[in-house]
């Protein structure tokens, strides 16, 4: 069951502190991409080929607005939630009527939002180097959305386990940022030798990277419907998992 | 009059093995001003804990005005107010935004929230500061905004934990009249503290509660009525190397020039004061060494309240 009313005002909330703190949230995007582009679009990029018929800087592009949307989702949504339980914010929640799922959607709709505000940012930034195309604008923002979601969610499930600010920072330094970098950012996994390409399909932002590239630039490694399905599978899988243990109290009721 | 709070059988065990509540059972009528009194660990926070949700019950039943925790937990959970004992804000929220996302979260719409929000903030003399950072706020105000929290979506339960805690005289004074003043308006409230002497001007009924189990409940006014006599402490005008016989009296040295007495049910301070002076005795000052309501409490605990109170 939602209660609208709270849902709204969490979101609120979470809106009202990604734009306080916007130093923290939006700029750092804007200028990391913007190095992105200059080095391995630019620099770089001016010495190498065509990459499946687009230039450098334009193959590289729908990947990095990814990479930023997966990270800034997930850190959204751990940061904001671990706070609420380390200062015991989280308790004026707890006490009130909201439901667990008006809770889990608040949150990690606040992490949709931010996925977007900086997805916003680094197109815009990409804009000033390349022109951007967009094949299958649906397709596109389908699978963003989605993916926002699944590493909102996948935030919200560490951030309840989180007991110190470094447990929130260990999955997206060890995992994700790594993940991110192999999951096909930079190159096509056409590229890799035959092993790896084989490994990289065990890689799950391969397929959200390329489900992304496909609605952008119309080419992918992978199918960018399984890339949808994954992505949609692994998020039904974490929102039940995290209600299941919102509603055990795990992590806030002992 | 209906109950506002009916507890039964309520127990607690840790994942410890610790059983912080041994089978619970109270009762709270509607409009009734309640306080919860026990020594430290004796399970008042683990007891309000279960009642605001914050902590998972092992057995038992809660009923908040009929609705239980198990089936209608959000019907419960719209009826309470809570007022804590540690600060919960985030204290990067300005004053009024954390009272109307309160209210937002009980359901209250925006634009009515901040209507309700407003008013909260004015009559806990909040209202200067309404754009402040929570941060920048002193104890006394976070205190008061806490209440002002727990009262913007109108509750019919108000349940504060040591509301009074750390607040200076003038504060406590002004808090008491605001909550008796709420009691009044038909406000149900639940109360602990560390004060004895605010359960005797404030509640109307008390709990004692000690180990996890309640050893006493019933009205404010009966409990006193079983006082069966006091502890006096007399300044004396000169120096005792030992404490003087006293015929009927149990007489101890506190200090070279302090005696404490034990007055029984039956004697008067008269009684004592002709004693004192058949034993040529000059008293220069005298005073109580527990006031009612503590005497009654170690009696029933075993435990002095500077020591063990909350």
């Amino acid at each position: 069951m939602i209660n609208w009313v709270a849902l709204k005002t969490i979101v609120r909330k979470e809106c009202v502190r990604i734009l306080r703190i916007w130093p923290q949230t939006l700029l750092p995007p804007a200028i990391t991409m913007s190095l992105y582009f200059v080095i391995f679009g630019h620099v770089i990029g001016s010495r190498i080929g065509l990459v499946e018929g687009y230039s450098y800087i334009q193959f590289i592009a729908p990947g990095l607005v990814m990479m930023t949307v997966i990270l800034n989702a997930y850190a959204n949504v751990s940061a904001s939630f671990f706070s609420a339980k380390f200062t015991h914010s989280v308790q004026e929640l707890m006490v009130a009527p909201v439901s667990e799922w008006t809770i889990l959607l608040g949150y990690t709709l606040g992490g949709v939002i931010r996925g977007l505000m900086v997805g916003a940012v680094v197109l815009v930034v990409a804009s000033f180097f390349t022109h951007i195309p967009i094949q299958h604008f649906f397709s596109m923002l389908g699978i963003l959305l989605i993916s926002a979601w699944l590493f909102s969610l996948a935030g919200f499930f560490n951030a309840l386990f989180a007991n110190t600010f470094d447990d929130i920072s260990i999955i997206p330094n060890f995992v994700l940022t790594p993940l991110t970098y192999l999951g096909g950012v930079f190159y096509s996994i056409q590229a890799l030798p035959p092993a790896w390409r084989i490994a990289a399909h065990f890689n799950p932002i391969l397929y959200l990277m390329n489900g992304f590239r496909y609605g952008m630039l119309g080419v992918a490694d992978v199918s960018p419907w399984l890339g949808l399905f994954i992505s949609i599978a692994a998020s039904v899988f974490f929102a039940v998992l995290c209600y299941v243990l919102l509603k055990q109290g795990r992590g806030l009721r002992t | 009059m209906s109950q506002a709070l009916a507890i039964e059988n309520l127990v607690k065990v840790y994942q410890s093995g610790k059983t912080a509540l041994k089978g619970i059972n109270l009762s709270i009528a509607e409009g009734d001003f309640f306080a919860l009194l026990g020594p430290n660990g004796a399970g008042k926070s683990t007891f309000i804990g279960i009642v605001s949700s914050l902590v998972n019950k092992t057995s038992g039943t809660v009923r908040v005005f009929g609705h239980s925790i198990d089936d209608e937990i959000l019907k419960a959970k719209q009826l309470i107010g809570i007022v804590p004992q540690e600060f919960n804000f985030n204290i990067f929220t300005k004053t009024i935004d954390v009272v109307v996302t309160q209210a937002g979260y009980y359901g209250v719409p925006y634009r009515q929230a901040k209507e309700q929000a407003e008013q909260a903030l004015q009559q806990l003399g909040l209202w200067e500061k309404r754009n402040d950072v929570v941060r920048s706020l002193s104890g006394g105000m976070k205190r008061r905004l806490m209440i002002a929290r727990a009262l913007v979506h109108q509750p019919k339960l108000l349940i504060l934990d040591e509301p009074t805690a750390g607040v200076d005289i003038e504060l406590r004074r002004s808090l008491w009249v605001y909550l008796e003043k709420l009691n009044q308006q038909g406000l149900t409230i639940l109360l602990t503290t560390h004060y004895l002497e605010e359960v005797e001007i404030l509640c109307k009924n008390v709990a004692i509660i000690d180990n996890g189990e309640i050893l006493v409940e019933k009205s404010v006014h009966s409990l006193l009525g079983d006082l069966t006599g006091e502890t006096l402490i007399l300044d004396v005008g000169s120096i005792l190397i030992e404490a003087p016989q006293l015929a009927h009296f149990a007489c101890r040295l506190v200090s070279p020039d302090s005696i404490e007495v034990d007055l029984l049910e039956h004697q008067t301070v008269n009684d004592l004061f002709q004693t004192l002076d058949a034993a040529g005795i000059r008293v220069t000052s005298l005073r109580n060494k527990f006031n009612r309501l503590e005497e009654l409490f170690i009696r029933l605990t075993g435990h002095t309240v500077e020591e063990k109170l909350i």
